[in-house]
């Protein structure tokens, strides 16, 4: 597990109020929505601040975020490809 | 003869305490809104991850809705209906807070009172008749006229109805269940003397 990865979780964790959830019971492959973590419409959207804010990645096609957050290994690999900052 | 209505039962959470039907159920010191929230939270054992992510005055919602229902049996028809004077002001500038960096839509969805109603609703499975209503101070004349009217109609077979008010971390809930079956005959003097002096 890479350090993005790690930073991911924490992040994910932290903005989408995961209360009782550490970074180890987050599986890098895990589905994110559906049966994984079982996150919501609302979280999607909160996904997208967050690429935005931390990373300075802006979705033009909100579609674009069902393939990018499948999981959390997706997500990074989406950040280290287009990340400008 | 006149069917009657009774409040059945009662919840009230007001400064660091939590009371059912008169008698104290939980209390702590805790300072911090979220953290005493959580206490409660805590307390009656919720499994509930959904909790975390919902503003102040759902939570608070959530909890005393909680207690009725864990305590009665319910229909999924039951009405909710709930007055405030704050309305969602606190979730209103927690969004116009985030809106100056990066607009949070956790926080916008709360941005609107009766988002309690869908919440405990989604709990607890309700699909009958909601209203939220915004007065000065809590105006029992017209939640006991609201509220009878529905059961008289037979909109609902019972309601959850009272006070749900939430600003600068100040909280004053007051929910109470009305029901065919009771002892405390619901009416606007009985409403009134339980908020203020029970």
């Amino acid at each position: 597990m890479t350090n993005l990865h790690t930073e991911l979780k924490k992040s994910i964790i932290e903005q989408l109020n995961l209360e009782d959830m550490q970074v180890e019971d987050i599986a890098s492959d895990e589905p994110l929505f559906g049966d994984g973590l079982g996150l919501d419409s609302i979280d999607a959207l909160e996904l997208i601040v967050l690429l935005e804010k931390d990373y300075g990645i802006k979705l033009t096609d909100p579609t674009q975020g069902r393939e990018i957050f499948t999981s959390v290994n997706r997500m990074a690999e989406f950040i280290e490809e287009n990340r400008t900052k | 003869m006149q069917n009657q209505d009774y409040i059945k039962d009662w919840v009230k959470i007001r400064n660091n305490r939590v009371f059912h039907c008169g008698s104290l159920l939980f209390e702590n010191k805790e300072a911090d809104l979220n953290k005493f929230l959580k206490c409660v939270y805590s307390e009656l054992n919720l499994d509930y991850p959904k909790f975390h992510k919902m503003d102040g005055l759902s939570k608070l919602g959530i909890l005393a809705s909680e207690i009725l229902f864990t305590s009665n049996s319910f229909s999924e028809e039951t009405a909710l209906i709930f007055s405030n004077k704050s309305s969602s002001l606190e979730a209103d500038r927690q969004f116009q807070a985030s809106t100056e960096s990066f607009a949070s839509p956790a926080l916008f969805v709360y941005t609107l009172p009766n988002i309690v109603l869908g919440e405990i609703s989604i709990k607890f499975n309700l699909k009958g008749e909601n209203a939220f209503f915004v007065s000065e101070k809590f105006d029992t004349e017209l939640i006991t006229d609201y509220t009878s009217a529905l059961l008289k109609e037979e909109k609902a077979p019972q309601a959850v109805c009272g006070w749900l008010n939430l600003q600068n971390d100040e909280y004053d809930v007051f929910l109470c269940l009305i029901s065919s079956r009771g002892k405390t005959l619901f009416s606007e003097e009985n409403l009134e003397h339980l908020y203020y002096f029970e």
